[in-house]
């Protein structure tokens, strides 16, 4: 895999974030340093090893199902300024 | 010591309106020179002291002085996590952690600075429009980070006062190490993340900061316990105050003595190990090959793959900064909102984690890294299976110059995490402490315990800071 200006575009898209050349030619240098050094992983073998995904065992508990107050509408909406009819106005879904 | 003023305040000796205000103005001097709260909460905190001051019946830490991260929510006070991206978020609900404070009738005073959603070591990766906070030793150097603020005011503050910090690589530890405090970072798990905004979910753990280890207990306990609104929290109970243990078996860790450690802060480890010794503690040298081999990138590869999942949330939509979305995509919105109010480091390490959870790259490097994850945790593990206690320096250098820090690449900032993050890798409970200077600079000590063992490491701090 090549460290180049099309992966970091492509990256940047997955991301949602509009980059700049400048932005662009810095991450390349800053990914190409930072992958190198995560190559080091490559030489230990985890064959069998289980994923941590959380560093210490927990148990599951769950939670009484019962009723509670939940946020007013008025207070869910409180510090937007796109709002409309009690609802939030957001950008088009569907292109 | 923060003893002597509770008892002021529950024997109603202490006006507390009045001294207040003192304090208010204190913070705001000390802000204005060195930048430590993000925001002072002013009226809140008169507030709450009026509230305190009528009832009788008063919580446990009532009337003490709390500075909460910005990174934790507090309900109707700005909570930024230091990004410009959240301005003007004001939470409808408080943390846990500060829930079981406001619980126990301490006042939050304000909210302290911090690297943007803590990516960074210095607290220097501010947010856009943010002030960096200045070491409280040296004007031209940095707190650390990514809690600066915290340990800043910790060490500037001339009155009782406890900081609430959160680390997920080292963000205690660090800047409590530059700022020549205590920072005690407990077991992931022990207080719950709920009203946290998050870093990385599996490695984020709010914290505490003081000048005395006694007065880290009595907070500690306060906002620890299991939490159902955070399905990581643990329901084992902590014992913070453990009976003397005969006597602790201390690892010094070797690799934390290796070249790249500044000279005065090995001698200054050494002359603890003999003082230790010289107590009749047994102290024998420990080596964690593994985890100073593949620690740093372990950590990052992870913690980006879980920052960039979080903060997808933050996208310009009911809350924080906004732009106008009327005929616009999804993207083309989100894009623009997250491109204007997010700063370098944030981009950077989002995109970082985004490439490592990017099909084709997921198993090669994030799955990966949750594997190497499970054999740095192993290597704890082991070690302490015969020792209390692991030792080494906090951080391989004093603060830097800010001149010094803007000379560094991100990879060489990422590497002065080496010390810090395999404890927060393995979730054990570690702290930092001050046990010398260089040139006038705090060195700190870091003391790592097992899982769950917080009140043995709060024994063997108060063993430190009596020998120091």
């Amino acid at each position: 895999m090549e460290v180049n200006e099309e992966l970091i575009k492509k990256i940047a898209g997955l991301s949602k974030l509009n980059l700049n050349q400048e932005e662009i030619s810095k991450f390349i240098k800053d990914f190409k340093d930072i992958l190198e050094a995560f190559k080091v992983l490559d030489e230990i073998d985890v064959k069998g090893v289980k994923s941590s995904f959380r560093p210490i065992e927990q148990k599951n508990v769950l939670r009484e199902d019962k009723v509670e107050n939940c946020l007013e509408q008025k207070e869910a909406l409180k510090f937007t300024k796109n709002k409309e009819k009690g609802f939030f106005v957001g950008p088009g879904t569907i292109e | 010591m923060i003893q002597d003023h509770l008892k002021k305040v529950q024997s109603g000796k202490l006006k507390l309106d009045e001294y207040l205000d003192e304090i208010l103005d204190k913070c705001k001097s000390i802000n204005d020179e060195y930048h430590y709260f993000n925001t002072i909460c002013e009226q809140e905190a008169k507030q709450q002291a009026k509230e305190i001051h009528k009832k009788t019946k008063k919580g446990k830490l009532a009337g003490l002085i709390i500075s909460v991260k910005d990174n934790l929510c507090v309900k109707d006070v700005e909570s930024t996590a230091g990004s410009r991206i959240l301005k003007g978020y004001k939470p409808l609900f408080d943390a846990t952690a500060i829930q079981r404070l406001r619980k126990e009738d301490a006042i939050i005073i304000g909210k302290t600075s911090c690297d943007a959603f803590g990516f960074g070591s210095f607290n220097t990766n501010v947010g856009l429009d943010f002030k960096i906070p200045k070491n409280p030793f040296d004007k031209e150097r940095a707190t650390g980070g990514s809690s600066g603020g915290a340990a800043g005011i910790t060490q500037k503050a001339d009155f009782p006062h406890i900081a609430i910090a959160e680390s997920t690589g080292g963000s205690i530890e660090n800047p409590a190490s530059f700022c020549g405090v205590v920072g005690f970072c407990p077991t992931y798990g022990v207080v719950s993340r709920y009203g946290l905004i998050s870093y990385a979910n599996s490695l984020d753990k709010i914290g505490v900061m003081s000048k005395k280890v006694k007065d880290i207990v009595p907070v500690l306990e306060s906002i620890a316990g299991f939490d159902e609104k955070d399905s990581t929290s643990l329901i084992e109970k902590l014992d913070l105050n453990p009976k003397n243990h005969k006597k602790l078996k201390i690892g010094l860790i070797t690799e934390g003595m290796s070249e790249g450690v500044d000279k005065a802060i090995k001698d200054n480890i050494n002359k603890i190990v003999k003082k230790l010794k010289s107590k009749g503690l047994e102290v024998e040298e420990v080596s964690l090959p593994f985890t100073f081999k593949y620690g740093i990138s372990t950590y990052y590869i992870i913690a980006t793959c879980e920052a960039s999942t979080n903060l997808a949330c933050l996208s310009g939509l009911r809350y924080g900064q906004e732009s106008d979305p009327k005929g616009k995509s999804f993207a083309e919105y989100f894009s623009e909102v997250r491109s204007k109010h997010f700063n370098e480091e944030s981009k950077r390490r989002i995109m970082l984690g985004t490439f490592a959870r990017m099909a084709g790259y997921r198993d090669a490097y994030y799955i990966k890294a949750t594997k190497v994850r499970t054999k740095i945790i192993e290597e704890y593990k082991n070690l302490f299976q015969s020792y209390d206690i692991l030792i080494c320096p906090t951080m391989p250098v004093v603060a830097p110059k800010f001149s010094e820090i803007k000379k560094m690449t991100p990879l060489q900032n990422y590497m002065m995490d080496i010390l810090t993050v395999g404890p927060n890798l393995a979730g054990v409970p570690h702290a930092s402490i001050p046990i010398g200077e260089k040139d006038g600079l705090p060195i700190g000590l870091m003391g790592i315990a097992d899982h769950l063992q917080d009140g043995k490491l709060l024994q063997f701090l108060q063993i430190i800071e009596d020998l120091v």
